[in-house]
């Protein structure tokens, strides 16, 4: 950050000492790993055997599992923070998920809608 | 105008238009946040096929559903294939880091064998999918699932041919800053494809299956 801390870093390539992108370690990589390894086979094991009954259940696990995974991989495996790029690829990644929630939410929802007030006008088996 | 030419042509000297004490980035600074907003642009168009798929990965048109389609063994190989591809990444730019040319060369070629194996997994299920009739025609479930998953598969193939492309430059001009950058960036993109495969395995298969 300093002057001090660029003569520190001789062998420094680019900018990193100014926030740029930040670099894993052997450990983080296989914490990483470990994690995902975990949460990946948890939800192939619960819907694979069908260990509980409940669907809705089961699913809402998968969802819970995967969203963690996400969140594992973005840090140990993307390395985010928000130190690097003085914190811009945490408002460019802020601002991609609010994106995305908004149209996979709108999406749905109206269209899961739609579908509904469709169905009994146009039921598509009896038609010729 | 006439004022302007003439006050220039009394002073004597060029005008100058940029701010002079402007200072030096060097080369590629901003390669990697340039890179992210990428990989977020192109998460978006993740997000609108992944809704796509929500809207109709229900009509199976009195086709085959999820249930008769889609073997969970080959999706569990495929996301290790994957996984471990990922780490194997991680892997080489640990060795780029130690500056050790052949380690890296080493773990990129792993790295690319695990996505080739993810390829022709992928690639096996289409075929076969497509043998039983299950071909983008046959319901909107199967369109949108093609175009979701098959998206994912380019994504892959491309990032093969990048993998590639950058083994090629480092063993010719060796780890120079420029192709340390371009690794970082393909670091960046294969893990980005791995967490859009958890959404696709997740979304696609699992809920698939459970439906």
């Amino acid at each position: 950050m300093t002057t001090n801390s660029h003569a520190l870093h001789s062998n420094d390539h680019g900018h990193d000492d100014h926030g740029g992108a930040a670099h894993g370690s052997l450990k983080s990589y296989l914490i990483g790993f470990g994690l995902s390894v975990i949460l990946t086979a948890i939800p192939f094991w619960l819907v694979m055997t069908g260990t509980i009954a409940d669907k809705a259940v089961t699913a809402l696990i998968v969802l819970v599992l995967a969203a963690v995974q996400i969140v594992v991989h973005m840090i140990y495996f993307l390395h985010m923070n928000t130190r690097s790029e003085n914190g811009w690829t945490m408002m460019a990644m802020i601002f991609t998920v609010v994106m995305v929630v908004i149209a996979l939410t709108g999406s749905l929802w109206v269209m899961h809608h739609l579908n509904i007030n469709m169905m009994p006008m146009h039921d598509m088996s009896q038609m010729p | 105008m006439s004022v302007a030419t003439n006050r220039i042509s009394v002073q004597g000297s060029e005008p100058v238009f940029h701010v002079i004490d402007e200072h030096d980035h060097p080369e590629g600074a901003s390669t990697m946040l340039g890179f992210w907003i990428y990989l977020m642009s192109d998460c978006l168009i993740f997000a609108m096929l992944f809704a796509t798929y929500g809207v109709l990965g229900g009509n199976y048109a009195a086709g085959p559903a999820p249930k008769d389609l889609f073997d969970l063994k080959l999706v569990a190989l495929n996301t290790t294939m994957l996984l471990l591809s990922s780490i194997t990444y991680g892997f080489a730019m640990l060795t780029m880091e130690k500056s050790k040319i052949g380690q890296t060369q080493l773990w990129l070629a792993i790295t690319g064998l695990f996505g080739l194996a993810f390829l022709g997994i992928e690639l096996t299920e289409f075929a076969h999918m497509i043998h039983e009739g299950a071909t983008p025609q046959r319901s909107a479930f199967l369109s949108s699932f093609f175009t979701l998953v098959g998206t994912h598969g380019l994504h892959v193939t491309f990032g093969l041919v990048w993998l590639v492309t950058l083994m090629v430059q480092t063993a010719r001009f060796g780890l120079t800053t420029a192709n340390r950058r371009r690794l970082m960036c393909l670091s960046m993109f294969w893990h980005f494809l791995d967490v859009v495969w958890i959404g696709v395995f997740t979304f696609v298969y699992l809920l698939g299956m459970l439906r």
